[in-house]
């Protein structure tokens, strides 16, 4: 019976409350047993904060020991992001007192303690908001204990002595050193706070850079450290011990500097330029300079977005591609050795000589008479190559090619290392190119609809009536038959011109090879890693990759030549007055003819040239001849070099004029 | 359900003085309610204390024994009231709470946390009115309902506008603080109270119409907060915004996960000492027996919670007057809810809501007024002692 009616009310509510209870049992056994272990992880992971210490970064060392890159312990002022953003005012108001304190602008300070993002311009911090950030790290020491002593109005500032990367030839080895920066995003995390970009820094990063340390520290919700957990030791990074010679990288960058600026004052662009200095019979690399440079200071601290922006990063001695101009002659002269074209023969030195129904001059125009390829070498004739590479390129079959052209001064400029990387050390470089058949075929390929297209329309853009008209035969020609390795490619190919580049450091390789007898190596900067405590690592010797494939006289024969040269030939002028007696130096000049631009000055050397112990390579893009520009600078580099305490220069004697341009496709070579 | 005393006539009011039952002796203290809620706030005092153990110079765990004392003595002296004491008085706490309410939107009020809920009367003391709001309007509703003439089976409709009518007046005024939590439990409480006094059942369909009209209206006038939307949002997706919205819950659920199936042990809780879960010794003390006490302490809770309910609802179904029916399951209503609201909210099954854990969460107006519904519930059992 119903004594009230709510009993039945009472069991509903019997009911619900129970199934409450029920229900938090289950989320509790959920939340705890079933999935408890990964909240046990989580719990972890809130609860200790691990910090990467950063280990000591090692040097780059000289040949002698002298430091190219070295550490020196600044105070730096680093501020916790996490602690920052913590605060009621995200921070602002902590780090305007520390602009103040440190006597820059808030934005500057702010803007490097911002985390870098897609719509975040540099400066900002890279890495992880966990890690102190550095905000500065040129503080004199005043101003970082002042700092440190007034925690309470800096909180999450911290002050440290830390090391900080210097660079004692500054601008002199910029490109080759390379420089350091945060990691980015695409980096593996948990690495140390900068690697290496570029240079030796990059090529070297791992060994340079060391282990971190770690320290796991337990924290509090409000980031405080309550207890350490785990603390491993950073281990310092390997030193780097260079074949660079730091007096020889100086006297390169100032012969080339020099250089590049006297270009300039004869009213050449001169945009770039790069010197060149291997051991010859190594391969090891004794300097490497390029012009323009910046001073590697500006790494220091952080970068500025416009900075970054405007720096010249890019390094001419392995990324520039230049034609080599006559200083490629030597390939051409050692094939046609192969060829069977005997050296000491006399050959005609015409003032042209006609390929392909189209007359190639010689430099100035000027027929010379007969000589031997010594005697071509040094006044550097033109006609003699052309007719040389003529010859070879009738005997492969001219147009209608035999199946397997022989191609001699394609295979010789292979044998000495043109047309692939060199394999230096450095973390970019250039390949160069040895125009051959194949490539002018996909070239032609890849230019034809253009070419038909202008074959067709013409030049109407162009004012110049007869140049529309020759650019216009131009673009027939190479609608029609653009892909035929023709005549004309072969003798502009002959002399360096036309389609060839080199980067300064393959011709400099080259010129070992012809030095050392026929070594090619891939050449290498690094010698040796030496570990913290002084002991080696790991050696680094340059491997040899080929070997140029003539009788060892024909290289001396070319290597004599050469000594001729600065003595009576083309760069008699810059070496006037030179001490032969007391350094035997041999070279070739080169000028290369870069369409619609200045043209490209170059010179080879090595000496002393009976055992050659150096080969210095230099080159000024858009500087004028080999002659005025390029010549000094390596005569230059030669006197410091042996210290051979120059008299004062004066280079106004002899000097040549460069002659009238003789023919859009005629190359002249110097 | 076994349990129902014997069968007497309908609606007959006891004269017998002499009938004694097991928590309903006269006189008697009232063990069957009285030790799980003491043996809660034991727990409770462990938990603050070790909630609190880093922070130097804490006085809370003293501040709580203190509250737990004297909600154990407010609990023993209205247990030896029986009902009739109780209706005398039923105005007066009443009215009381209601000028308790009144004062927190007077210049009296202080706004702890977000919430407009308290009055400071000076350093160290201060109470929250809506607290004792409870225990007021509990005693009234059930006195409007609880009052059936003879040969009346359910509560007139005349009873039930009047018991709505007490109690529209407190959860008005706590919305004006606003504090939707505690406005929420009045409204469970009067709901279960209508339902333990046997109001028809259309009143629950028109009541559940208004509160959907309600939020409705909160809805479609924008009433509503951004955050108590996103405290809502939360729980879909509770790891969408783990350093802000999020954070509480994320980091309550951490704690109570990491517990394991028994805990870290008291005082050992890392999650706890570190202060990753904000107020842990008030709303959040649930995380701190999860994560030291693990499954098994936690469980313990709620079990304890679950006993203390099934006797309140056996003293419901066994009162000797409806008026304990309803008072009982009151009562009941407030520490289940309450409790429910509380361990869902850090297990991340309810949004977050500022509302104690009965008897074990800090906090001296909370203690007092549980044990003072303790009492109440031992009152509502206790046979009169005058006929």
């Amino acid at each position: 019976m119903r004594r009230r009616p709510s009993l039945g009310r009472i069991a509903v509510l019997y009911v619900t409350v129970t199934a409450l209870m029920l229900t938090l049992l289950g989320r509790l056994w959920y939340l705890q047993v079933t999935t408890g272990p990964d909240y046990a992880r989580a719990a972890t992971q809130s609860r200790v904060r691990t910090v990467a210490l950063p280990p000591v970064r090692g040097r780059i060392l000289d040949v002698h020991g002298e430091p190219l890159v070295a550490n020196q312990t600044r105070p730096q002022v680093s501020v916790d992001y996490m602690a920052l953003i913590h605060q009621p005012d995200g921070g602002r108001a902590v780090l305007e007192r520390l602009a103040g304190a440190l006597g820059r602008p808030y934005r500057e300070i702010a803007d490097r303690a911002r985390l870098c993002a897609a719509d975040v311009p540099r400066p900002c911090w890279p890495g992880s908001p966990y890690q102190p950030i550095t905000v500065a790290d040129d503080v004199d020491v005043r101003t970082a204990l002042w700092i440190a002593e007034r925690q309470d109005e800096f909180p999450g500032v911290s002050t440290a002595l830390r090391p900080v990367r210097t660079y004692p030839l500054g601008a002199a080895a910029a490109h080759l050193l390379g420089y350091l920066q945060p990691p980015s995003p695409d980096d593996p995390p948990g690495g140390p706070e900068l690697v290496g970009r570029d240079g030796l820094e990059s090529e070297y990063d791992r060994e340079l850079a060391g282990r971190s340390g770690v320290r796991q520290m337990a924290v509090d919700s409000t980031g405080k450290v309550t207890g350490l957990i785990r603390e491993e030791d950073p281990r310092p990074g390997d030193s780097l011990v260079t074949s660079i010679d730091a007096r020889i990288q100086r006297i390169a960058h100032r012969a080339l500097t020099r250089a590049v600026e006297g270009a300039r004052k004869r009213g050449e662009p001169a945009d770039a330029g790069a010197a060149v200095v291997l051991e010859a019979a190594t391969g090891r690399v004794t300097a490497l300079a390029d012009y323009p440079s910046y001073d590697p200071e500006v790494w220091t601290g952080g970068v500025s977005q416009h900075d970054y922006e405007t720096l010249p990063l890019v390094s001419g001695a392995v990324l520039g591609q230049w034609a080599p101009g006559s200083t490629w002659k030597v390939t051409s002269a050692a094939a046609a050795a192969t060829a069977g074209y005997a050296l000491r023969d006399t050959y005609d030195c015409p003032g042209a000589y006609t390929v392909g129904g189209r007359a190639f001059h010689n430099f100035d125009g000027i027929a010379l008479g007969r000589m031997d390829m010594r005697r071509a070498l040094v006044v550097s004739c033109d006609t003699i190559f052309y007719r040389l590479a003529d010859k070879m390129w009738r005997h492969d079959g001219g147009l209608k090619p035999v199946r397997r052209p022989r191609d001699p001064m394609q295979a010789m400029a292979g044998q000495f290392g043109f047309g692939v990387p060199t394999g230096v050390d450095l973390p970019h470089e250039a390949a160069g190119r040895v125009p051959d058949r194949a490539w002018k075929k996909a070239s032609w390929a890849a230019t034809r609809t253009a070419n038909c297209r202008r074959a067709r329309t013409g030049y109407p853009d162009v004012p110049d009536r007869a140049r529309a008209a020759y650019l216009k035969r131009l673009a027939d020609e190479n609608c029609r038959s653009g892909g035929v390795w023709r005549a004309g490619d072969a003798a502009n190919f002959a002399i360096g011109q036309g389609d060839v580049l080199v980067t300064p450091l393959q011709l400099a390789r080259g010129y070992a090879a012809l030095a050392n007898g026929g070594t090619v190596f891939s050449p290498r900067i690094g010698k040796a890693v030496v570990g913290p405590g002084g002991k080696v690592v790991r050696t680094v010797t340059p491997p040899v990759v080929g070997r140029i494939d003539v009788p060892r006289k024909t290289l001396r024969y070319i290597r004599d030549s050469l000594k001729g040269v600065p003595r009576e030939g083309t760069a008699a002028a810059a070496f006037k007055g030179f001490p032969f007696k007391r350094l035997s130096v041999a070279g070739k000049t080169g000028t290369a003819e870069a369409y619609g631009r200045h043209d490209t000055s170059w010179f080879a050397s090595f000496a002393p040239a009976a055992h050659p112990k150096y080969v210095v390579v230099v080159v000024v893009s858009q500087g004028g001849t080999g002659a005025t520009a390029a010549a000094p600078a390596a005569r230059e580099i030669w006197e410091g070099v042996y210290d051979l305490h120059p008299a004062k220069k004066k280079k106004d004697a002899g000097k040549k004029k460069t002659g009238k341009k003789s023919g859009e496709k005629h190359k002249r070579a110097r | 359900m076994t349990a129902f005393p014997p069968a007497r006539p309908p609606g007959a009011r006891s004269t017998s003085r002499s009938t004694s039952r097991a928590g309903a002796r006269a006189g008697g203290f009232p063990w069957g309610v009285a030790l799980p809620a003491a043996a809660l706030s034991g727990i409770g005092l462990l938990l603050v204390w070790s909630a609190t153990r880093n922070d130097p110079g804490s006085t809370l765990p003293e501040r709580q024994t203190l509250s737990v004392l004297v909600g154990f003595a407010l609990m023993w002296l209205l247990s030896r009231c029986d009902a009739r004491v109780l209706r005398a008085y039923v105005p007066v706490v009443y009215l009381g709470g209601l000028a308790g309410l009144v004062a927190v939107l007077t210049p009296l009020g202080r706004t702890v946390n977000g919430s407009h809920a308290w009055i400071v009367l000076g350093p160290g003391l201060q109470f929250q009115p809506s607290e004792f709001a409870k225990v007021g309007t509990v005693l009234a509703v059930a006195a409007a309902l609880g009052e059936l003439r003879d040969g009346e089976r359910r509560p007139p409709a005349g009873a039930v506008l009047l018991a709505l009518g007490l109690a529209a007046v407190p959860i008005g005024l706590i919305m004006l603080e606003p504090d939707y939590g505690t406005m929420l439990v009045f409204a469970t409480i009067v709901a279960g109270m209508l339902l333990a006094g046997g109001a028809p059942k259309r009143w629950f369909a028109g009541l559940a119409g208004i509160a959907a009209l309600a939020l409705l209206l909160v809805w479609r006038l924008d009433l509503i907060r951004p955050y108590q939307l996103q405290r809502v949002m939360v729980l879909a997706d509770p790891d969408a915004d783990p350093l802000g919205v999020g954070y509480n819950a994320t980091q309550a659920r951490i704690a109570i996960g990491s517990g394991g199936l028994l805990g870290k042990g008291l005082f050992h809780g890392e999650q706890t000492a570190g202060h990753f879960v904000p107020e842990q010794h008030t709303d959040f003390i649930f995380t701190v027996a999860g994560e030291e006490l693990g499954f098994a302490g936690a469980a313990c809770v709620i079990v304890l919670m679950l006993v203390l309910l099934w006797r309140g609802l056996r003293i419901a179904a066994t009162a000797p007057s409806p008026f304990g029916t309803v008072l009982a399951g009151g009562v009941v209503c407030w520490l289940a809810f309450q409790t429910f609201v509380n361990a869902g909210m850090t297990m991340g099954l309810l949004p977050i809501a500022g509302l104690p854990l009965p008897f074990v969460s800090y906090g001296g107006s909370a203690t007092i007024s549980v044990f003072a519904a303790v009492g109440l519930l031992a009152a509502a059992g206790r046979r009169s002692t005058l006929r």
